[in-house]
């Protein structure tokens, strides 16, 4: 991994403090935002900074969780698999078990309570892979709102079955026809709607970019699952783990997880990244492993960028992470070496996607699979009397056509 | 005096409004582009908006959109757009040039670098859509320091203490975006932008432009009683693409509903 640029230790850093309040974390983050949207964005700043201190919301936020999503998601130690792998025992934190089946409910129930706060009647949001379009469908037929969601007109053919849902949820589902016709143009298709309707709309982003208050606020939404795992840890094994491992695409399940453990020195962390057919091709989408700091979303960030500064397409067998971006908050955690950043490839995902299928009876999304597969030569490595949670984001129902067709098989 | 301060003061002194055009540059080629803007000027254009191609244009509606993609398949990058307004200073001294685009492209190039190229080439502002005062501390000196405006936009929903941030900062003019929305849309409402510009002036001295969503010469001319320059883009680059594959005809369309507004404006 890259050295870190500040003091390996951290020692000083109070990462509860961060970001800033301009929302920068080291030179990234920020608000680079047209000043069309300024307004809205700082708004929605103000609104999320009170709602922060406010015990009434968090306890709804507190409720909702527990009783419409399912929390707390178990802590399951994946016996069979750490026999079979031979080393560190490997925890599965089962963000698959949660309403809708990932982690993604978790932030849009927060920010659809924030919605209703702000007096806004209609819902847009971005989707990739579909979970969270299919999260905010969820959210916004729970509350009675309006509901549209962004979704690149490839992914629209690759996920039909979660284009489907969202219909089923009430939700119109537009594809994005331009650029690249993925995740970061339905991203750059939901700021235009947002821009033009900015009285009535609040647009719920689903990871930990965009400007601030985003990476923030979906941060803290998302943390549930680091302070759940950590003291179920304790309950478990009655110490913390030796390493934590999470995929990251934008990197909210990975924030959610690691957040609460960046203060306990002891413990590794480890976000891996899409890597397509390998980090030394130019298939693959892992920018904080193979990319360059830039501009994009309004933050910013580590990005997939050519050398005139043009966003250039990414490859990744899973639609979650296929994306040329990353919150800001990981760029400043690789710089200053409190994470480090690897990637799995296509192939070596595909194999942990069957593997932990067949050893455990869990199929894991090809977002989490890839996790999976760094946890187990992670494991390897290590003694067996050494844990590590590895965080299971999403269930692999969604990907089963995907899986068939690599395949060859017809379903 | 800048070359923007000097047109603004002499179209002040005739009593006109300024007509300011946003092409893309490289749509369809290079040496079009550099025709299209003499041709532009020669309509009765006072300024010229040259659009710099990002992939990802989050302030644009699906027109300029369109055009980006269009100019991209050939690459065309920062240092090329500097370069066209280099052949057009060989001939016109004269006509401000503002470089309008996003970020991302400069950040990869350096705000230093991209200073010094960009005001040894003549250009005269540039409006970079997602870099807002707050980022901007360092840029804008950078750009100031070369003798080059940094252009601020100002939204229907921007605030007195927005407009107070933005007041402190920008040079040239300010771009006002007049209505809630993308580069292209449709509607617009005169009424609302009079009693913005109102709030706008108490606290901004410099001339104020009117962009977004004005595609006719009724509109333009409508505008231009209320404002020191209309900005108009969607309706030019639609006409581009229209003439893609045919630059003559291109250049004829587009002077064309130049030269109309510029008429209509000056009634």
């Amino acid at each position: 991994m890259s050295d870190s640029k500040d003091s390996p230790k951290n020692s000083n850093i109070d990462f509860g403090q961060m970001p800033d309040e301009k929302g920068h974390f080291g030179v990234y983050g920020g608000v680079f935002a047209a000043e069309t949207l300024m307004q809205p964005i700082n708004e929605l700043r103000d609104a999320y900074e009170a709602a922060k201190n406010d015990p009434e919301f968090q306890a709804e936020f507190d409720r909702d969780l527990a009783h419409y999503v399912g929390r707390p998601s178990p802590l399951y130690h994946a016996e069979r698999l750490s026999e079979i792998v031979g080393g560190a025992q490997i925890y599965l934190k089962r963000e698959d078990l949660n309403h809708t089946g990932a982690h993604k409910i978790n932030n849009t129930i927060g920010q659809a309570l924030l919605a209703r706060k702000m007096g806004k009647t209609r819902i847009i949001a971005e989707t990739g892979a579909g979970q969270h379009g299919v999260a905010s469908a969820t959210v916004a037929a729970r509350f009675g709102m309006e509901c549209v969601v962004y979704m690149g007109a490839e992914d629209v053919v690759r996920q039909a079955p979660n284009v489907y849902r969202m219909k089923l949820l009430g939700a119109t589902v537009i594809p994005v026809e331009s650029g690249s016709k993925t995740l970061k143009d339905a991203l750059n298709e939901a700021m235009r709607d947002w821009v033009t309707n900015v009285d009535d709309t609040f647009y719920i982003i689903g990871t930990v970019a965009g400007p601030h208050p985003y990476p923030e606020m979906v941060r803290d939404f998302q943390t549930i699952i680091g302070r759940e795992a950590k003291r179920q840890m304790q309950e478990l094994t009655g110490g913390l783990p030796d390493a934590l491992v999470a995929c990251v695409g934008g990197g909210s399940n990975a924030i959610g997880l690691f957040h609460p453990f960046l203060e306990d020195k002891d413990v590794a962390i480890y976000g891996v990244e899409g890597g397509g057919d390998g980090i030394d091709t130019p298939r693959h989408a892992a920018p904080l492993c193979a990319g360059k700091p830039g501009v994009l979303h309004g933050n910013r960030t580590y990005l997939m960028e050519d050398n005139d500064g043009q966003i250039i397409e990414t490859h990744c067998i899973s639609a979650g992470l296929d994306y040329p971006g990353v919150g800001p908050e990981h760029a400043w955690l690789k710089d200053i070496g409190r994470v480090k950043y690897d990637a799995i490839t296509d192939k070596e995902a595909l194999e942990a996607f069957h593997t932990l299928t067949r050893i455990e009876g869990i199929i894991p999304a090809l977002e989490s699979s890839h996790a999976v597969a760094y946890g187990m030569k992670l494991a390897k490595t290590m003694n067996k009397d050494q844990t590590i949670i590895v965080n299971l984001s999403g269930r692999g129902d969604k990907d089963i056509n995907t899986i068939a067709d690599i395949e060859g098989i017809q379903l | 005096m800048s070359r923007i301060a000097a047109t603004f003061e002499a179209l002040k002194a005739s009593n006109k409004t300024a007509l300011v055009p946003y092409i893309m540059c490289g749509d369809p080629d290079f040496g079009t582009t550099v025709k299209l803007m003499h041709a532009m000027v020669e309509s009765g254009v006072n300024m010229i908006e040259l659009g710099v191609p990002f992939s990802d244009p989050m302030a644009d509606g699906p027109v300029i959109q369109a055009a980006a993609e269009r100019v991209l398949v050939n690459h065309v990058s920062l240092s090329d757009v500097i370069d066209v307004v280099a052949k057009f200073r060989e001939t016109d001294n004269k006509t401000p040039v503002i470089l309008m685009g996003y970020l991302n492209p400069i950040e990869v190039m350096g705000y230093a670098k991209f200073a010094e190229k960009a005001s040894a080439a003549g250009v005269d502002g540039a409006l970079t859509v997602d870099i807002p005062p707050e980022e901007g501390a360092e840029y804008t000196e950078l750009l100031k320091a070369k003798g080059i405006d940094p252009i601020y936009l100002l939204a229907p929903t921007s605030d007195d203490s927005r407009i107070a941030s933005i007041a402190e900062v920008a040079g040239g003019f300010v771009y006002y975006v007049s209505l809630k929305g993308v580069t292209g849309a449709a509607t617009l409402d005169v009424d609302s932008v009079i009693e913005k510009l109102a709030q706008i002036r108490k606290q901004i001295t410099l001339p104020i432009g009117v962009g977004f969503g004005i595609s006719d010469a009724e509109t333009a001319a409508k505008l231009s009683k209320i404002s020191d320059a209309i900005i108009v883009g969607s309706a030019i680059v639609k006409r581009m693409h229209e003439h893609g594959d045919n630059p003559e005809k291109l250049i004829a369309s587009v002077t064309e509903l130049t030269a109309s507004m510029r008429q209509a404006m000056d009634q």
